[in-house]
């Protein structure tokens, strides 16, 4: 909308000359990409897919352009990213619609996994998708009043747009913004709200559409139904999760997920948050895994802020090799419960928990928490290792890890009641895989040997030797066996950067309270243990992020828990939750 | 008065027990017995939340090792568990279901507030669907704070709970007053959270202009 007068003398892109008067380039300052117009949307997706072999829809966005500027428009901007499976750099195109009519067609039907994520721009930004079959709020509950990520919804807290906030500030007056609140609490209703006429609703469009698939379904003896709720306080749910099944007896004859119970709108918080503050969030997001975690954010603003924010060469090393630990500490606590949801009740847990104490002893010593790390700065790390750190890492790696992932190996890989409970079990086929925008072990597994890594390779993953690991069934069994492999090829890494650790400085500059991020927008991605985790922050020039996004892969992952479950066993339901290896915090962020 | 070694304890001043039968009788009280029973075996629901319920694992497995307070029984079902370790954020779309599962434990019945969500919002506080606080709606025994607090933390927060149980006895605690405890209500998710009790003051709110700030409150506060 705002782009149309493209420069005449500039060369036409190659996607502009295949769709002429579709598709224009983004020229805004600090932008990539191409903007589609809307009602085009379909046909340019169906051409991306079958013609030009972008097969992977790995992210939707929606941002809120909204300005007071009586000049420029308000428009809502929806941001896809896609890829091909077999690796290279992204394709980013945008669509832009009126704030008025937010209304655009859903892509569900060409990329399922474009689900989720739609109802969760439907939810948060209020983007109506149309063709989605079954647009429903998915981390608030239907009913919530307001689409809280517009910019013009203020939450019941709401103090000013940005922080820090005045009253923190030296001269500040401080108060408690409770005591401001009528009811004392975090809560805001409609102007003439009464709650003695309002009607609780027991999901009743959740039903609907459980109904619904169950007429799908059919068999030629007429049973009778049961609808289960699975969760959210369920201990095989990893958290506070909850699924909806309706059972045939014991098979699975539709299944719905539903989430939102540990929803911390980490985004919202976010656009107020500054650039810096936002590195400790980060970490509460996959609570297992907080440094792959920084290590994406700390990406896509370092892009945002261009070559003064480029990491010293032992940061990089440094950064590399606390994401592997990361790595390795993720897939033993995932094998760990994968067993536990297996019926192995915690003996197995307990092993590898014993190794992630190690690993997070680590972490202690360098970055001062076990968990929340909150190590990366922009253009490298907080702190150096501590004297002795080294060599601790290097025992760990070196002698005690390798032993106790073959251990592992050894117990647990032959065992006839795992590979009977797990082979076979929750296939999904490389298709759908790709389909449905699964990632990280999960695609792994399904025989797409897709790893960012080596794909679209990031930080100085390219000076490294190692393999991608890769399964081809599919099935649970291969989901325990691709992260064992992966535990090992991140101990090759973790051996071939200790070797070559330089010494040197840490961090490009000074440690700063407030950075710069000059306006723009930018994509950052790494393979974090559950798959791609992207964030996707736009900057205006201003101390704090004007959007902020996450690609979170545990929820995107989820999308094809259903297609996954259909027709087996309720005890499979856990197990195959469990090899997807979820965690809560980034399902509903 | 933690009692590491209890029957040395139990005896209750005054009541003098000969040497050689100090290990075998004691003359005490009920509360006293009642309470020791109650302190080692505080059996925890197995509820995580957020975050804290990794350090909440963490605290249960090998290395810390929660068996030593005899608490190790983390029971998945409220019907069977005394303490309700609240580990992590509590959101609005999740406190009805926290309450109710609060409703369901017998009594006696302890809160743990773990870590800073738990106990007042935490980092999360101003989000839209965030509980400032578990104790806005249950009543909380313990807070630990941290974030997340370390397994020690939490180990010390379950003594200090223990120290609590010491000090209870039968005649005050709540449960056991005439008439028992009213069930807390159990909040209702309407256009943002609603919480039964307090529906007086939305008809008070509605009256007064919202949001009004008063310059007394906030120099009060500062
Ligand atoms: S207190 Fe910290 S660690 Fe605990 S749930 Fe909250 S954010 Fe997570």
């Amino acid at each position: 909308m705002t782009e149309q007068a493209a420069a005449p003398e500039r060369e036409l892109t190659a996607l502009e000359q295949r769709f002429p008067g579709v598709v224009t380039l983004d020229e805004r300052k600090g932008y990539e990409g191409h903007i589609v117009q809307a009602d085009k949307l379909i046909e340019f997706a169906t051409a991306l897919r079958d013609e030009m072999g972008y097969d992977y829809l790995s992210s939707i966005t929606a941002v809120d352009y909204l300005t007071d500027d009586e000049e420029a428009e308000s428009f809502f901007e929806l941001v896809y990213h896609m890829y091909k499976s077999t690796g290279g750099a992204a394709l980013v195109f945008k669509i832009q619609i009126p704030r008025d009519n937010p209304v655009v067609d859903s892509l569900v039907e060409l990329y399922p996994g474009a689900d989720f994520q739609e109802r969760e721009a439907w939810d948060l930004m209020g983007i109506k998708f149309e063709g989605h079959p079954d647009l429903r709020r998915i981390l608030m509950w239907d009913g919530f009043e307001g689409f809280p990520l517009r910019k013009d919804w203020k939450e019941p807290y709401y103090e000013e747009d940005a922080k820090p906030f005045g009253n923190r500030w030296p001269g500040g007056q401080v108060y408690r913004i409770e005591d401001k609140n009528p009811y004392g609490k975090n809560n805001q209703y409609p102007d003439g709200f009464d709650p003695s006429t309002w009607k609780e609703s027991e999901d009743p469009k959740l039903y609907e559409v459980l109904e619904k698939a169950a007429m799908e379904y059919s068999e030629d003896i007429d049973t009778e139904q049961v609808v289960v709720n699975l969760g959210p306080q369920h201990p095989s749910t990893h958290g506070v999760f909850r699924m909806a099944v309706r059972l045939d007896g014991e098979t699975i004859v539709a299944l719905k997920p539903v989430m939102g119970y540990l929803h911390r709108n980490h985004e919202q918080i976010g656009e107020r948050n500054t650039f810096i503050m936002n590195m400790p969030f980060t970490d509460r997001l996959d609570y297992l895994s907080s440094m792959s975690n920084n290590f994406g954010y700390a990406l896509a603003v370092e892009k945002l802020m261009g070559d003064k924010a480029t990491p010293p060469e032992r940061a990089e090393y440094l950064r590399v090799i606390m994401a592997e630990l990361t790595r390795i500490s993720n897939h033993l606590w995932a094998i760990g419960f994968l067993l536990n949801d297996l019926g192995a009740f915690f003996t197995p847990a307990l092993y590898a928990i014993e190794e992630r104490e190690l690993i997070l002893d680590i972490f202690e010593a360098v970055t001062g928490s076990r968990m929340m790390c909150n190590y990366f700065r922009f253009g490298g790390v907080a702190r150096d290792l501590p004297e002795g750190t080294e060599q601790k890492i290097k025992d760990l790696v070196l002698e005690r890890l390798p032993r106790k992932i073959d251990e592992l190996d050894l117990y647990l890989t032959e065992n006839e009641l795992i590979r009977s409970r797990c082979e076979g079990v929750g296939v999904i086929t490389p298709e759908d895989a790709i389909a449905y925008s699964a990632a990280g072990p999960v695609l792994r597994a399904s025989g797409v040997p897709y790893d960012i890594r080596k794909a679209d390779p990031y930080s100085i993953y390219d000076e490294f030797k190692f393999d991608v690991a890769a399964r081809y069934h599919g099935d649970v069994y291969d989901r325990y066996l691709i992260r064992v492999d992966e535990m090992r090829q991140s101990l090759r890494i973790l051996q071939q950067a200790l070797k070559k650790l330089p010494k040197g400085e840490i961090l490009n500059g000074k440690n700063p309270y407030q950075v710069r991020v000059p306006a723009g927008e930018a994509y950052g991605r790494v393979e974090g243990p559950k798959g791609e985790l992207g964030f996707y922050v736009v900057s205006n020039g201003k101390p704090n992020p004007w959007r902020y996004h996450v690609r979170a892969p545990s929820f995107i992952n989820l999308t094809i828990l259903e297609k996954m479950c259909v027709g087996q066993k309720v005890a499979d339901v856990v197990v195959n939750l469990g090899s997807i290896d979820i965690v809560l915090g980034e399902v509903d962020r | 008065m933690s009692e590491m070694n209890p029957p040395e304890n139990m005896n209750s001043n005054g009541y003098e027990v000969p040497p050689e039968m100090r290990n075998n009788i004691a003359i005490t009280t009920l509360d006293k017995i009642w309470n020791m029973g109650r302190r080692y075996s505080v059996w925890p629901m197995m509820f995580g939340l957020a975050c804290c319920a990794i350090e909440m694992i963490c605290t249960a497995a090998s290395r810390y090792d929660l068996a030593r307070f005899g608490m190790e029984v983390m029971r998945p079902s409220p019907r069977q568990a005394d303490l309700m370790i609240v580990s992590g954020t509590v959101t609005k779309k999740m406190i009805p279901q926290i309450v109710r599962l609060y409703n369901q434990m017998p009594e006696p019945k302890y809160v743990l507030a773990m870590g800073a969500c738990a106990s007042g919002g935490g980092p999360f506080k101003e989000g839209y669907n965030v509980v400032s606080g578990v104790d806005k709606y249950v009543p909380v025994d313990v807070y630990v704070p941290g974030c997340p607090p370390t397994p020690q933390a939490l180990l010390h927060g379950l003594m200090k709970l223990q120290e609590k149980i010491d000090s209870e006895s039968i005649r005050t605690v709540r449960w056991y007053q005439p008439g028992g405890e009213e069930p807390i209500p159990v909040p209702i998710l309407g256009p943002d959270i609603i919480d039964p009790r307090d529906f007086p003051k939305f008809k008070s709110v509605k009256a007064a202009p919202a949001k009004a700030e008063t310059a007394a409150e906030s120099a009060e506060a500062a």
